[in-house]
């Protein structure tokens, strides 16, 4: 049934008795030509747009536990596209754009709200490389805006300008960045790539990789074997893991970002605000609660729980910052297990393996790339070749020195 | 107390209308005044806000998040759903604050949240008349057309009426300070379990904490008429107390919740120093951030009550029953004049027999088995009609509850009138700390609740958290858990004999949902009901995950605490699996919310980060240095004199008196490592691009580090003072990580080189005194033994000397400006003294200080590189700086650097730049594209990393890095500047402006 | 987290940096191959989930290099050594060997 205030108002009438599963609950063939590891949010996608873009449909995507119970629902929902190298500047525009057409495209409000990103600078220098920044998106079609101090005191009247240890100098802002709802883009894609006949299994782990000859044929599950031509692994947090079933080194490591959440309040912020003399970024959700992040924990770790040092990191940053925080409550603060690659960004691209394509490395950021990469793992997939939007995301380009190194930190995964 | 409240609308509210005669906790002798919503009440020392509301009838305190149903308190602890109110006022706002745990204090002012305009008329009430509409997830399905009105309109609209109460208008005026502590067992909860377990492992001789959320110990205990050893609860705890108070390894935390476990024994918990007060006391924080370190933990956190969903089961009047039994028991507040009791357990039989105690009439108790065993003496005595076998399928009323509905065993209807409804549904054991390391909990049918399955290390878990629910049990684990603990400890066990208590039945029947017409509340304050779950499953949200998400069940601020497990036992019902299968979600911390402000403790404002400041920074200010944060460091940007119009007139006039005189700038902010060793020449070898064993004693060289992956990771000088003695500068923002990348290298990947190193920034304090007449200033500082001629102390020399008459110094002959130029490094503790030294020598060449801003024109001037060209993203070919590489010898990042995209010729290259117009001015972070060449980012040909007005050269100069820059000298480009609306002509140009021949230099 | 440093005692992890993982070997410079070698070596990993030898920087402390032997699912800690110590042994075992 089409989602619509229409829809709505009747089944309000008819006490909701026709509302079906958003997704079916269908058993695994023992065949597939495409089956996709990960019932996050890029797995989704990347089904949803195998059938809608490659008229592929005899596609499954398999979830180990329940589709979005990864970072897909752990994460801050920030979408942007405020990226310094070309590579990265493209793809998250085009994500933007994908971004900016998706409720009407899968029929599901995933409330993409373009509230605006404010990423804060405190000094000269970095004043200038914001400026940077800002230059080169303006330069790949995106908005950007270089506030100066009293701009930003206008904006955010509230912050600390008078006392602050790092005086706030001014601010990049990307108007059309904002938030989205996570778990909606979930469940959105979900029911979306389930109407273009895509078997979504839940509770199905992947326990290993079928490969013969160099070429994959299938995937070992908790549920028994499936056949398939393709196989693309979506599982950022775990691409290590699954990448070693297929003898596989990636240049990732696992680490743990928190995230918090206070209790709601009545508004009080409508952008998304990033710090830029500490680890700290904020908005508001529609609920009213105000979910904030930082710095990684900085530890391999594959426990979806952080520790205090950074927990205290953080909230400092945000009381710095914004000094009526103080008197807010967190509610709940969790950990989600991220691929931190050598450089910083992405992999999207063939492995070594015939057959088995690889989507990894999202670092913290692999929410607001969900359209664009699941459009572009699907292409990939699909015709064997890379879309030119994600050419630069390929495996090989560590060894051969074409990093897209965002922060210039090297190969040291917990600075990025 | 059994009359009616006098309703008199003259007379003052100074009495309580349902407070007990006598009984209670409280301390009748104190009473505070107070005021809810305007209205002026009175409660007592002792009350909670919500008892001290209780004692005064109130019955409406909030409005329910979703359909703004008028709600009343309901339970009495932090697991509250309703009653939260905005506490204090103005800056000091706290909003979503819990009635039922805030501590009453003479003044408070609180404000009920969430309504408009009143909370007894609320507009947005509509929602519930509305409700159909906004089932469950009703959002995801509408609200997409047209597009553009999301933002403008249904966004913003959802967001006003969502969100509790509003937060403080301006900055938090309170302190906070951060603690730790350490202890060999730290107990949590002071119930009768949480006690035995403190007094039996600080007899055995542990250093005990016993952390207590509540401002009197005794959790439970306080609550119910039980008696311990013959005396009645309150004084067997006092007892306990008492012993505990007098041993001195104890320290009792009250008002201190346990919010979290973390990893290793870690526990964070705050203390509310200052919360039931009108104000923190003077010098004292509002709330302290405790960081305890535990051998052993003992939880004994209790339980909390669970509400059976039924409609209209959020009625202001309808309250928990073991909350009752509070009221009546501690705090002599009667929620009630005519109770009726619905449960399916024994507890619940309590509080018909307490309220009872206490003189007031029970109408009815309502069980939901069709056995009870036994009741209670006043049941028995046929004063109360009971139900057995029955269920309350409806509570009427809309600001105050009115009558129940009964269908009794047989499927006859009854209405009951009534004025409050106590309704037990079970205890959930409070397991939520067992979780936050990842313990999963597991379903117990005896006593129908999820109780922990394991516990983190090193905890133990005891009383009613892990489902012992008789007093007895509770005694009898928290003694064997104190004992254990201190035995883990190392300590010998003192056995102590268990008090004398009741073995009460707890026997309980499930019963989550009683089907009815009309809303069953399962998640109250986010006002999830039974059909909202309902509809998730039909819709496919069978996880909790998702059921959670979708419903958002369990999100509230007491995060599931009151309806999280009745939700799984309804899933589980719906999709016909067991709780176990449905699976819970996780436990998350803090268990209950804890502010931000305390958790940042003292680290806001000034304070957030330490600064760092020379030893000059004194002179400095007396010189009115205007201040520039730079990392850590606060350092003078520049010297503003009298007459001087902007910074830049200033910055100027510091330059060319450098250039034509002398000028001194501190540059302590360096990094400096003392290398020492047989091997540091061949250790720096293996770290710098270029050689440094090859260096004379008393010369110093300019070094280039890369990283292991090929990439400029720092630069910086290093001298050799002796054969085995190096002396290296690094950058300011590079030097902990350089200091800790050398101890990796020496420890990890060369431990057979002898070498050791030691930061030595904080150790000497560093000037440069540059200019032209530098020479003649030195000479008037350094002792005369010292030679400085150009041939006894050439460019790059580096040795001790003496200073001011035997004040030992390191002297450089090193130059940042391109000038004949010195740096002087003296002991830190000599740094304002040797600062006034310099400018006194200096006087008569009319030396200046100069600041940051000045050091940063004049080496752009000289094309030097700075921290905006080693950004981590370039290499030593693309600044100029590949002779630096040795071939001679293997370092750091040489095989890594020769990659092919490392070398490839597209890359930008340092260059420098002019405008065309002279008079234009340039900024740092423009791009640069070819003439006519449309701004795209298939033109973009690099980008300017510094800018500086050249006074020099009388116009603006940049550096920057250009595709075959090198070989573009005197072409022109665009210096594009979107951002600042800035288009700039530009002629590249070779990046040293100033004196290419090096004439000043070796002057 | 708490991490018993050999030489202080046990401490917070806030007073430690991390590196990663301490099972990698710089790779001989003038070993054949040695570009390839170093690719892997600078950004190859294994990332296990359980068991995971690391380098943990004692900043706020010693300053000394340590390997702590960590689950990276669980965080126990079940070995903490001196990396130059580790480093030396291996040194003196290649030693032995050739």
């Amino acid at each position: 049934m089409k989602y619509s205030a229409f829809t709505l108002a009747y089944e309000a009438l008819r006490g909701h008795a026709d509302w079906k599963p958003a997704w079916r609950e269908p058993e695994p063939k023992a065949e597939y030509d495409v089956v996709i590891v990960g019932g996050g949010g890029h797995g989704l996608a990347t089904a949803y747009y195998l059938a809608k873009e490659h008229g592929l449909s005899n596609v499954a995507v398999v979830e180990k536990g329940w589709i979005g119970s990864g970072n897909a629902g752990r994460n801050t929902t920030i979408i942007r596209s405020n990226y310094l190298l070309p590579a990265n500047t493209q793809f998250y525009e085009w994500s933007m754009k994908l971004w900016e057409g998706l409720e009407r495209d899968l029929n599901y409000n995933v409330m993409v709200s373009q509230r605006g990103v404010l990423n804060l600078c405190h000094s000269d220098a970095q004043r200038d490389a914001f400026a940077r920044r800002g230059n080169a998106m303006r330069l790949n079609g995106v908005d950007a805006q270089l506030l100066d101090h009293s701009e930003v005191r206008a904006m955010l009247p509230f912050l600390d300008y008078d006392n602050a240890r790092f005086p706030i100098r001014g601010g990049l802002l990307q108007r059309r960045g904002g938030t989205a709802r996570h778990d909606a883009v979930v469940w959105g894609y979900a029911r979306a790539a389930d109407r273009r006949g895509i078997d979504i299994i839940q509770n199905c782990e992947v326990t290993g990789l079928t490969i013969r000859n160099g070429r994959i044929s299938g995937v070992e599950t908790a549920r028994g074997p499936i056949r398939a031509g393709k196989v693309g692994l979506a599982v950022a947090g775990n691409s290590s893991r699954l990448a070693a079933m297929a003898g596989l080194r990636l240049p990732i490591e696992s680490h743990v970002i928190q995230a918090f959440v206070t209790e709601g309040v009545k508004p009080v912020v409508d952008c998304v605000l990033t710090f830029g003399a500490g680890h700290f970024y904020i908005s508001q959700s529609d609920k009213g609660g105000l979910v904030f992040g930082g710095d990684l924990d900085g530890y391999n770790s594959y426990a979806q729980r952080g520790n205090l040092p950074t927990v205290e990191d953080i909230v400092e940053g945000g009381v710095a910052l914004w000094p009526g925080l103080g008197r807010l409550r967190v509610l709940r603060h969790w950990g989600g297990i991220i691929d931190m690659s050598m450089d910083g960004s992405p992999i999207i691209d063939r492995t070594p393996i015939d057959g088995l394509y690889l989507n990894a490395g999202w670092c913290y950021g692999g929410f607001k790339a969900t359209p664009a990469s699941g459009w572009c793992f699907a292409h990939l997939i699909a015709r064997d070749e890379p879309h030119p939007l994600h050419a630069a995301f390929r495996l090989d380009r560590f060894a051969a020195g074409m990093v897209i190194d965002e922060k210039g930190q090297g190969a040291q995964p917990n600075l990025h | 107390m059994t009359q009616a409240p006098a309703s008199s609308a003259s007379e003052k509210r100074s009495f309580q209308p349902y407070r007990l005669p006598d009984g209670g906790l409280i301390d009748r002798s104190r009473p505070f005044r107070f005021r809810f919503d305007r209205q002026s009440y009175t409660g007592f020392a002792g009350d909670t806000l919500a008892s001290a509301l209780v004692a005064n009838g109130v019955r409406v305190v909030g409005r329910s998040f979703k359909y703004h149903r008028p709600r009343g308190i309901f339970t009495a602890g932090s697991e509250e759903p309703n009653a939260l109110v905005e506490l204090r006022q103005t800056n000091r706002r706290e909003p979503n604050t819990c009635a039922t745990t805030a501590e009453l204090f003479d003044g408070l002012v609180a404000t009920s949240q969430n309504r408009w305009p009143s909370l007894g008329f609320d507009a947005m009430a509509i929602n519930g008349r509305l409700s159909p509409l906004f089932p469950a997830g009703f959002y995801y399905k509408t609200f997409m057309w047209p597009s553009s009105f999301w933002e403008k309109f249904y966004e913003p609209a959802i967001r006003r009426s969502a969100g509790l109460g509003r937060a403080a208008p301006g900055d938090d005026p309170d302190e906070y300070e951060k603690a730790f502590a350490h202890c060999d067992v730290l107990v949590i909860g002071s119930g009768p379990a949480g006690l035995m377990a403190a007094v039996t492992a600080a007899r055995s001789g542990a250093r005990v904490i016993l952390a207590e959320d509540d401002f009197r110990l005794g959790g439970r205990l306080l609550a119910e008429r039980m008696v311990l050893d013959g005396r009645d609860a309150a004084s067997w705890v006092a007892l306990i107390e008492a012993e505990l108070e007098s041993m001195p390894d104890v320290r009792i935390m009250r008002r201190t919740s346990i919010f979290g476990v973390y990893d290793h024994g870690q526990y964070g918990a705050v203390e509310r120093v200052g919360d039931h007060l009108p104000e923190p006391p003077a010098h004292q924080p509002r709330q302290r951030f405790w960081k305890i370190v535990a051998k052993r933990a003992v939880l004994a956190a209790g339980a909390s009550e669970r509400p059976i969903a039924f409609a209209g089961n959020d009625r202001p009047g309808v309250m928990l029953a073991g909350a009752v039994r509070t009221y009546l028991n501690r705090f002599a507040a009667a929620p009630a004049m005519r109770l009726v009791v619905f449960t399916n357990n024994d507890d619940g039989w309590r509080t018909a027999a307490d309220a009872i105690n206490a003189g007031l009439p029970v109408e009815a108790v309502v069980d939901s088995r069709p056995d009870v065993r036994e009741l209670p003496a006043a049941a028995r005595s046929g004063t109360i009609r009971v139900f057995r076998g029955a269920q309350i399928v409806q509570a009427k009323g809309v600001r105050t509850l009115r009558a129940v509905e009964v269908i009794d065993a047989e499927g006859r209807a009854t209405s009951i009138a009534c004025d409050s409804l106590a309704v037990s549904g079970g205890w959930n054991p409070a397991l939520h700390l067992t979780c936050h390391l990842g313990g999963k909990p597991q379903w117990r049918d005896d006593i129908a609740a999820l109780v922990p399955k394991t516990a983190p290390p090193g905890m133990a878990i005891v009383g009613a958290a892990n489902g012992a629910m008789t007093l007895a049990d509770c005694l009898r684990t928290g003694a064997d858990a104190g004992v254990r603990a201190a035995v883990d400890c190392g300590f010998t066990a003192k056995t102590i004999a268990l008090p004398r208590a009741g073995d009460d039945s707890v026997a309980v029947t499930a019963l989550w949902l009683v089907q009815g017409k009309g809303k069953a509340f399962v998640d109250f304050q986010n006002d999830v009901t039974a059909a909202d779950i309902a509809l998730a499953v039909q819709e496919g949200f069978r996880s909790a995950e998702h059921l959670k998400r979708y419903t958002t069940l369990g999100m509230a601020t007491d995060q599931g605490k009151i309806g999280g497990v009745t939700g799984l036992a309804i899933l589980s019902e719906l999709v016909e699996r067991s709780i176990c299968e449905v699976g819970t979600t996780t436990y998350r911390p803090p268990y209950t919310p804890v502010s931000l402000g305390v958790l940042a403790g003292h680290h806001r404002g000034k304070d957030f980060r330490p600064t760092r400041l020379s030893p000059s920074h004194q002179w400095a200010l007396e010189r009115s240095a205007v201040m520039v944060e730079t990392g850590a460091w606060l350092r003078a940007q520049y010297y503003p004199q009298p007459g001087e119009s902007d910074w830049l007139e200033t910055v100027s006039r510091e330059v060319r008196t450098v250039r034509s005189a002398v000028g001194v700038c501190d540059v302590s902010t360096l990094g400096r490592i003392d290398v020492q060793g047989a091997d540091a020449g061949v250790f720096l070898d293996r770290v710098y691009t270029n050689a440094f064993s090859s260096l004379p004693v008393g010369k110093a060289r300019y070094g280039l580090m890369l990283r292991e992956d090929g990439f400029v990771m720092d630069d910086g000088t290093t001298s050799r003072l002796a054969a085995n003695h190096y002396f290296m500068t690094t950058t300011t923002a590079n030097a902990a990580k350089i200091m800790q990348h050398l101890e990796y290298c020496a420890q990890v990947l060369w431990s057979d080189l002898d070498v050791q190193m030691v930061s030595v920034s904080e150790q000497w304090v560093q000037f440069s005194i540059a200019g032209p007449r530098s020479r003649e200033t030195l000479r008037k500082l350094v002792d005369t033994q010292y030679d400085l001629s150009n041939e006894a102390f050439p460019h790059l020399a580096a040795r001790p000397v003496t200073i001011m008459g035997g004040l030992n110094a390191l002297l450089f002959r090193l130059s940042f400006s391109g000038e004949l130029a010195y740096e002087l490094a003296v002991p830190a503790r000599y740094g304002d003294a040797v600062i006034r030294g310099v400018m006194a020598a200096g006087e008569a060449f009319g030396i200046t200080p100069y600041g940051t801003e000045a050091l940063g024109v004049m080496r752009i001037e000289k094309g030097h590189v700075s921290t905006n060209e080693i950004n981590g993203q370039t290499t030593a070919h693309d600044l100029g700086a590949h002779r630096m590489l040795s071939t001679r010898k293997d370092f750091i990042g040489r095989i890594m650097a020769e990659r092919p995209a490392l070398r490839a010729p597209h890359r930008p290259v340092f260059v420098g730049f002019k405008p065309v117009d002279r008079a234009a001015r340039l900024n740092a972070g423009a791009h640069f594209l070819p003439l006519g060449a449309a701004a795209t980012a298939e033109n973009d040909q690099g980008y300017m990393t510094s800018v500086a007005f050249s006074p020099t050269l009388g116009h603006w100069i940049g550096l920057g890095l250009l595709q075959r820059g090198p070989q573009r000298f005197g072409e022109r480009v665009r210096a594009y500047d979107p951002v600042r609306g800035g288009d700039v002509e530009v002629e590249v140009c070779d990046p040293i402006f100033v004196d290419p021949e090096r004439v000043r230099l070796n002057g | 987290m708490r991490i018993i440093c050999p030489y202080c005692g046990e401490r917070g992890n806030e007073e430690f940096s991390y590196l990663g993982d301490a099972s990698l070997l710089r790779p001989d410079p003038a070993g054949a191959g040695a570009m390839h070698a170093f690719a892997d070596y600078v950004y190859l990993r294994d990332n296990p989930r359980g068991s995971h030898r690391e380098f943990w920087y004692h900043a706020a402390g010693c300053r000394s290099w340590l390997i702590v032997t960590r689950n990276t699912s669980t965080h126990d800690i079940t070995r903490v050594e001196f990396a130059c110590d580790v480093a030396a042994a291996r040194m003196a075992s290649f030693e032995d060997e050739g």
